[in-house]
């Protein structure tokens, strides 16, 4: 066991360079630099934008500055960005809660609906609901988010009044946030009524952001079950005389969702993708819409420790998993 | 804890959230739906407007301001000034009795005196403690109105007296202090934060003189504030102001038709009519002090000759693109600077839309078979509604003539940097929100010598012209200003580096239930006399 969690350790190190690498490129292969977003229109001298690149430290050879990126996370030090002068991890730590508690409820929804669907449109093959609700995945999938996103808020919030416009919560609520996420702030400490509030800022955005994946978790789920249920195991199981819902439910189901639960893993990941059109509109106050006005101002230190952040959460995340895999099954560890 | 108790402490909590809970009701509040969150809370720190709206508007007063909607000055923290003979030493007398605001981390134990004013200009200067109190600081409002070269020294007089001493005589200067970046901060509040070692909270807590207080700011989300009780001017009308950032056009227009908020700004121009036609709403609309043009590099063959020039902008129609880009919210422009600003020279007539004149014009200036590139700004900005749009207009009408356009768009940043760059290939959309009302704002900024290489983008010097601006700069006399900015006008136009496109209207909408609200020209956003009825 020891060997097997030092083995997985060490596997960090040449992830953890591959990305911080990766990272710390990938925003300066874009065209600009940072210093030319502080002065807008008005542009600035050559004199002094040189005087400012050198000032930032980006005119030092870029292994220097790679190095001294590693050196300083090795710190806890992820930067300070250019535009906002704020720590990046202190703005980190304050939106990623955002973002973690809109994707954990999309994926929520995407599972709760798209599974069901999914079992029922297998089940129910060529039938109108089988046509119906994939047509509608269909529609889902090839959707493009921001158009979604404000014919929902023209419906819903506009012309319906059933849920707000924008934001995470009323703005007569005010009270310091414990843990980031708004459900269960406000259960916490809010006063009467925030709970209710959060929860209907969130629906919207939920639906918006869940939609994708929703349309694929039903679509896999449906082919998956169409290709369990024409086994051999489960025509005996239905001609031994189990009940239906057991044949579906028990013999079937169980082996359909392995493909499923791999989809809802890589659909997570997909999210973020989503998270920042979809943060965008809703004016969530996520990393998503963060990451993407730092790549707009080309504010290198944000992009690359926000990253690093992101990497290192989801490295972290991964180790677990693994390590948790090697409790369950022993023949992990001996392999 | 017995009922009393709760009660008190639920009180308590209640005024120091500003009554925003629910429980203070009946407090007047305010929500403005801003387009972008802020930088930071120290306004000279940033040039972006949300940044300024949210620190030198909302929180901070300057010693001469502007009459609201308006491009003059008025006294504020500075009740009267002199100027000497020779146009260097500016005499402030301050007003006694300005009090700094008393919040939840800072009690001032005295008013505003001169070591305010002097600290607020000297600690934007390079070597000052305060020049790199927070990573990355630099003051670029105050380099880019070249206040280190024209600033020879700010001097404590007596408590109430400030003389500052510029270096040359500089006609614009008492306009350039009422910018927000000339916004004067507590050196008392500064001086306990470098006693604490925590002068990165002069960034994050605002202390200021103004209407408004700051109470909290999350991230990304809202900035909240409540009135100022001691402001000089009496404790304005609301009680609470609270910022929404919403970054989305069309979602601002939704809150607002929602109540979710009682006033944005820039919808797009789409939406306005619908805006209009709601009866629960007002609209404003102000022309803006802007201007939006197409910059010739005056550097390339054949753009170096005036006459080729002046033969592209008669083939532009000005008319189609207000009308296909704005929507009808703006005016075809005729100058380089706004029709409301004082010296806007009214003689000047635009270069008639010809396209066969156009045509003959090119032939007589010995150019054939021209191709040119077109730059699209990639933004939305108040005075460009549409860069991609507005090329494609340009392409066609150039087309007409027989002159070939290719339209290139970068990213934003990578698009100032390049078009800032004498050597650019093409003409540039561009365009410009004035800072402080003053022409010197306009047509030195983006026209003149000095320019060139960083906001003068149609690399343009002229000998005449930049002669002309620069003595209007030193002059005091409104009326000899006015003439010299009116002579360079007809300079500018007799040379077209520019193809000067429209003037755009600036779009207010609101609740009807507010009012007081005074748009500003300059594209800042003020709620000092704003009322909000229950």
């Amino acid at each position: 066991m020891f060997r097997y969690i030092a083995s997985r350790v060490l596997l960090l190190i040449p992830t953890f360079i591959g990305i911080s690498f990766i990272a710390f490129i990938f925003i300066r292969l874009l065209p600009g630099d940072p210093v030319i977003a502080l002065a807008g229109e008005r542009g600035m001298t050559p004199e002094r934008h040189q005087l400012l690149m050198e000032q930032f430290g980006f005119n030092r050879p870029i292994w220097e500055q790679y190095f001294s990126f590693v050196w300083n996370i090795f710190h806890g030090d992820f930067g300070t960005s250019i535009a906002s002068k704020r720590a990046v991890l202190t703005d980190f730590l304050t939106l990623f809660p955002a973002t973690l508690e809109l994707s954990i409820c999309a994926m929520l929804f995407a599972t709760i609906i798209g599974i069901p669907a999914g079992i029922f449109a297998a089940v129910k093959r060529g039938s109108v609901f089988d046509q119906l609700s994939m047509g509608i995945a269909l529609v889902g999938y090839s959707m493009p988010i921001f158009w979604w996103g404000i014919l929902l808020i023209i419906l819903f919030a506009g012309i319906l009044h059933w849920t707000p416009v924008s934001g995470r919560m009323d703005l007569i609520y005010f009270f310091k946030p414990t843990t980031g996420f708004m459900l269960i702030d406000s259960l916490i400490s809010g006063p009467k009524g925030a709970f209710k509030s959060a929860f209907s800022h969130l629906v919207l955005p939920t639906i918006v952001l869940g939609t994708i994946p929703l349309a694929v978790i039903a679509r896999q789920t449906r082919s998956a079950m169409l290709e369990v249920l024409g086994e051999d195991y489960v025509r005996t199981a239905r001609a031994k005389g189990l009940a239906p819902r057991r044949v579906i439910g028990v013999h079937a189901l169980r082996n359909a969702m392995i493909p499923v639960i791999t989809t809802i893993g890589l659909q997570m990941g997909l999210l973020m993708a989503g998270a920042i059109l979809t943060e965008t509109i809703f004016s969530w106050p996520g990393i998503g819409k963060w990451m993407i006005d730092a790549i707009a101002k080309r504010d290198y230190v944000v992009v690359q420790g926000g990253l690093m952040l992101v990497a290192l959460i989801v490295m972290t995340v991964n180790l677990i998993v693994d390590l948790l895999y090697a409790v369950v099954n022993p023949r992990i560890r001996v392999k | 804890m017995n009922t009393y108790k709760k009660l008190l402490a639920a009180s308590a909590l209640a005024m120091l959230t500003g009554g925003l809970m629910a429980g203070g009701a009946s407090a007047k509040t305010l929500v403005y739906c801003s387009e972008a969150a802020p930088g930071g809370f120290d306004p000279a720190l940033y040039t972006g407007g949300e940044t300024l709206d949210a620190t030198g508007q909302a929180v901070f007063n300057k010693l001469v301001e502007f009459k609201p909607g308006k491009s003059e000055v008025e006294p504020a923290l500075a009740e009267s000034w002199t100027i000497s003979d020779d146009g260097l030493q500016y005499t402030f007398k301050l007003r006694p009795g300005v009090k700094f605001q008393t919040t939840s981390y800072f009690t001032p134990t005295r008013d505003l005196n001169a070591d305010d004013v002097v600290f607020s200009f000297e600690r934007q200067k390079e070597g000052s403690p305060w020049a790199k109190y927070v990573d990355g600081a630099s003051y670029e409002y105050f380099e880019g109105m070249d206040f280190p070269k024209l600033i020879k020294s700010v001097e404590k007089v007596d408590d109430l007296t400030v003389k500052i001493t510029l270096t040359k005589p500089n006609a614009p200067m008492i306009a350039n202090l009422a910018m927000d970046f000339s916004s004067i901060v507590s050196k008392e509040y500064a001086d306990k934060l470098q006693a604490d070692g925590t002068q990165q909270k002069f960034n994050e807590q605002p202390v200021g003189t103004g209407p408004f207080q700051f109470v909290d700011y999350q991230l990304n989300t809202a900035i909240r504030y409540e009135a100022n009780p001691t402001f000089w001017k009496g404790k304005v009308k609301l009680d609470n102001l609270i910022f929404a950032v919403t970054p989305d056009a069309a979602v601002r227009v939704q809150k607002l038709k929602a109540g979710e908020c009682q006033l944005t700004i820039y919808p797009d121009p789409a939406d306005v009519e619908g805006l209009k036609a709601d009866a629960n709403l007002n609209v404003v609309q102000e022309s803006g002090l802007n201007v939006s043009t197409l910059a010739y590099n005056t550097t390339q063959a054949p753009f170096d000759k005036p006459e080729v020039r002046k033969a592209l902008n008669m083939a532009i129609d000005k008319k189609a693109i207000v009308d296909a880009v704005y929507l009808g919210q703006g005016t075809p422009a005729v100058n380089p600077i706004p029709p409301t600003m004082w010296s806007y020279n009214k003689s000047i007539k635009d270069d008639e839309y010809n396209p066969e004149a156009a045509k003959a014009a090119l032939e007589k200036a010995g150019v054939k078979d021209l191709s040119l590139k077109i730059w699209a700004m990639p933004v939305v900005r108040p005075y460009m509604p549409n860069g991609r749009r507005t090329a494609e207009l340009l392409q066609s009408d150039f087309a007409k003539v027989g002159v070939k356009v290719e339209i290139v768009s970068y990213d934003w940043q990578e698009y100032l940097k390049r078009a800032s760059d004498p050597k650019h290939d093409g003409a540039v959309i561009i365009g410009w929100t004035g800072d402080n009302g003053d022409p010197d704002n306009f047509l030195a900024t983006l026209l003149s010598c000095q320019a060139v290489g960083s906001s003068n983008r149609a690399a343009w010097c002229n000998k005449e012209f930049t002669d002309l601006i620069d003595k209007a700069a030193v002059v005091s006399d409104v009326a000899e200003r006015t003439k010299l900015y009116e002579e360079a006008q007809v300079v500018f136009k007799r040379e077209a580096p520019w193809a000067t496109l429209a003037h755009s209207l600036v779009t207010t909408a609101m609740s009807k239930n507010v009012s007081g609200y005074v748009p500003s020209a300059f594209g800042v956003h003020n709620f000092e006399s704003v009322d909000i009825a229950e």
